[in-house]
């Protein structure tokens, strides 16, 4: 049997390069879109592409991060986000360790920084942190000697749900450059949004943000790239417009409560996705949904479930990106993982 | 008979319109005689040569903590801060727990002042009974007690009618109205300035709106009532633009600008900092060139640290968890030198005035001036002195500063209170 037909996929053990050479990810923390460079990013989903192979194996499991520890600290609750992160350290060896706590210092009765300094004693090598307090990964880093993975921080960021919402687009479409993107929904409240107007901008996407004036905040329009290429508008037939890509986000019925609109029957009049409303967009447009779904509200089921959906794709990605992710921050900084079955 | 013979300092006191290099005789609590060459056998001398010899500064709005919170702040150790800040004077805001809204707690801080505090401590009581914005509290039974003015300090009157009542109320008195402008509803549950920065760190904004809107309605009831409305820590362009506005129609209101709001702007908040969270927040860069402009022109009336020390292990919670306001005594002279007398925006007079004169006059105290019989209050500083704020060095007893590790230029050598060194700077005195 020759070397080549170990691996299973050729590429799979070559390094990720870009712009021609090996780079190196070069970074401890994954806090967000913002601080990473265009390299990175690359590097991040190249190396997503060469471990998916791995989740299609009939034993799922590289011994990568054998002996690496991972502690998803989940502040907030999350079904979706914690077990890809969970589901993406087992595959790669690494010891992952779920703990589920309430958000609110002040209700526990320790501070994150306490919380984080008496999982630092267990010397893990990894935090994965979800928190409803924009920032709290940002602190965490500051006090923790381990690896720290922004999982969704507030409204500020959510890098890995882009990353994955790249990776499942670049399935479609053949590049980030040049393509239209429509994010649609609750701009306001949304870090999903945020991350991906940072990294569909750097990459050189033209991306519409659209909602009702209440839930697009101020200063939006200079989130995106620095060309000014991000577009925010009110209407969404407007952001619809030739798109190749819909993102659509979930409504929280409390904002109804706090008066961000009146009622879930007329927001979806005004900016729910239906088939019809679709037909402004490309032809092969693809539309996409960060989770859960909530059907009727921002989508219709028929779109939902509609050829052009990729919602499901975007899960299956999700674990490819996680594993990519603590892979390089562990320290995959230079070499390629070892895909290589064991 | 106890003499302080302060020699050949720069002295500036614009209530005389004196600035020239000149002596000092202190003698029994009181100015005696400033003239040059004065000899007075059996007094200390200060060798205060290359020095400012200022009216002591007079800092409106402070927090002291106590009652309540003494593991913060207490008037003793926030005096101490006081005094090493170049403040001989300072005027405690009610919200401490009880609230000082009643005749018993505003005579406890005085007793307590009297007792333990280096400089002279004037409290504020409140507006509303426990500053809930529901009803008056004992306005004329506090300032019988020594209350200088009223406040619901933390927060804004939200009742429209209330804080015409207050207004009216108080005319007797003769007392300032000091109010934190803001409407809760429109700065619902923000921790930092709304705008491209708050939308970018994903933390709730409190929109500059928020600020204007109450600042308008008090100046328009103001103009009601005939009394004397005094905006607190003003921090945005609108209502900058409100008091010289009113001002200009004659309307008896007055504002504070704390040093932090003209020297950082929200881009501060980046790092998730909890020392750059304070109410009203960091604003913009704009706001920073409008706040200078109206001190420059005067819309300005006094400038005030919004002193407010918070236990570390409540500025160690996530940014939108924990409180608001950060600690300044020992900062704000520095700060005032550094960022507008030395860019030439304002002259040392007019920083006296900010600091010294003007607040006085607010606060309807005899102080803040240097004339002979006034009370033996000085401020010594350095212009010129460049220095490294240290974190570790504070008096207070609190460290919640975003201005450790800032390089300043101007500090404090020496503050005296009734004649009698509270403070000296071991920089320029062998103590």
């Amino acid at each position: 049997m020759s070397p080549e037909a170990i691996a299973p996929e050729s590429g799979a053990s070559t390094p990720p390069t870009s712009r021609g050479g090996p780079v190196s990810f070069n970074a401890k923390h994954l806090l967000g879109i913002e601080p990473l460079s265009v390299d990175q990013i690359q590097l991040i989903l190249e190396t997503a592409k060469s471990l998916r192979e791995i989740s299609t194996r009939p034993i799922k499991k590289v011994p990568t991060l054998r002996g690496k520890t991972v502690i998803n600290l989940f502040f907030e609750a999350s079904t979706r986000t914690r077990t890809s992160f969970e589901i993406a350290a087992k595959r790669l060896s690494a010891d992952a360790i779920n703990i589920s706590t309430s958000a609110s210092s002040i209700v526990k009765g320790e501070t994150l920084v306490d919380t984080a300094r008496n999982l630092e004693a267990m010397a893990p090598d990894v935090i994965v942190i979800r928190h409803s307090s924009a920032g709290a990964p940002h602190q965490l880093a500051g006090s923790c000697t381990a690896c720290i993975v922004n999982a969704g921080d507030g409204a500020h960021e959510h890098p890995t749900q882009a990353l994955l919402d790249a990776l499942t687009i670049l399935d479609h479409k053949p590049s980030l450059q040049g393509l239209r993107v429509a994010i649609i929904g609750d701009i306001a409240h949304s870090r999903v949004a945020r991350s991906n107007c940072l990294l569909l901008g750097k990459m050189g996407a033209r991306v519409t943000v659209c909602g009702p004036p209440t839930l697009l905040p101020v200063g939006f329009e200079r989130m995106g790239a620095p060309d000014g290429s991000l577009t925010v508008t009110d209407r969404m037939d407007e952001a619809l417009e030739g798109a190749d890509v819909v993102m659509m986000l979930r409504i929280q019925m409390e904002r109804q409560r706090e008066a961000f609109f009146p009622s879930v029957r007329e927001y979806f009049r005004y900016y729910g996705l239906t088939a019809r409303r679709m037909r402004s967009a490309k032809p092969d447009a693809i539309i996409m949904h960060p989770g859960p779904i909530n059907r009727g509200v921002e989508i219709a089921s028929e779109v939902a479930d509609g050829p052009y959906s990729v919602i499901l794709g975007q899960v299956a990605s999700g674990v490819a990106i996680r594993m990519a992710v603590l892979y390089l921050v562990i320290g995959g900084r230079e070499q390629a993982p070892r895909v290589a079955e064991g | 008979m106890t003499a302080l013979l302060v020699k050949g300092g720069r002295v500036i006191d614009p209530a005389q319109e004196l600035d020239h290099v000149s002596d000092v005789l202190l003698e029994d609590g009181r100015v005696s005689r400033i003239a040059p060459g004065l000899q007075a056998p059996g007094s200390t001398v200060l060798d205060a040569s290359g020095l400012v010899v200022s009216p002591g500064l007079i800092d409106i709005h402070v927090h002291l903590r106590e009652p309540g919170r003494e593991d913060e702040e207490t008037i003793q150790s926030g005096s101490e801060a006081a005094a090493a800040g170049g403040f001989t004077s300072i005027c405690c805001m009610p919200n401490t727990d009880p609230v000082n809204d009643n005749p018993a707690v505003t005579s406890f801080i005085l007793k307590e002042a009297e007792r333990r505090a280096l400089t002279r401590v004037f409290p504020i009581g409140a507006i509303s009974a426990g500053s809930a914005g529901e009803r008056l509290a004992e306005i004329g039974e506090m300032v019988n007690a020594g209350a200088i003015g009223i406040s619901d300090d933390g927060k804004g009157v939200m009742d429209g009618q209330l804080m015409r009542r207050a207004m009216e109320y108080s005319l007797p008195f003769k007392i300032p109205i000091i109010e934190h402008c803001e409407d809760l509803n429109l700065s619902a549950h923000g921790c930092m300035n709304e705008g491209y920065q708050s939308t970018v760190l994903g933390l709730k904004g409190m929109s500059r709106t928020a600020e204007d809107a109450m600042a308008a309605r008090d100046i328009m009831l103001a103009e009601l009532t005939g009394a004397h409305i005094h905006i607190a820590h003003l921090s945005t362009s609108g209502a900058a633009d409100l008091v010289r506005q009113g001002k200009s129609k004659g309307i008896h209101v007055t504002c504070e600008v704390c040093p932090h709001h003209f020297t950082l702007s929200d881009a501060a908040c980046r790092d998730y900092d909890t020392n750059t969270k304070m109410s009203p927040p960091l604003r913009t860069e704009e706001d920073i060139e409008a706040l200078l402009e109206a001190i420059v022109d005067g819309t300005v009336d006094c400038i005030v640290t919004d002193h407010a020390p918070h236990n570390p292990n409540e500025k160690m919670l996530e940014f939108d968890q924990a409180p608001f306001g950060i600690i300044g005594l020992e900062t704000a002279l520095g700060l005032v030198l550094t960022r507008l007398y030395h860019p030439g925006l304002i002259s040392l007079p007019r920083v006296v005035e900010l600091m010294s004169t003007q607040p006085a006059q607010l606060i309807n105290q005899p102080l803040g001036h240097l004339k002979a019989g006034a009370a033996a209050d000085l401020t010594l500083f350095d212009p010129d002195a460049e220095w490294t704020y240290d974190l570790g060095k504070t008096r207070s007893k609190s460290r919640n500063s975003p201005f450790h590790g800032t390089a300043l230029k101007g500090r404090v050598a020496a503050t005296i209170v009734g004649g009698k060194i509270v403070y000296q700077s071991s920089e320029y005195f062998n103590e």
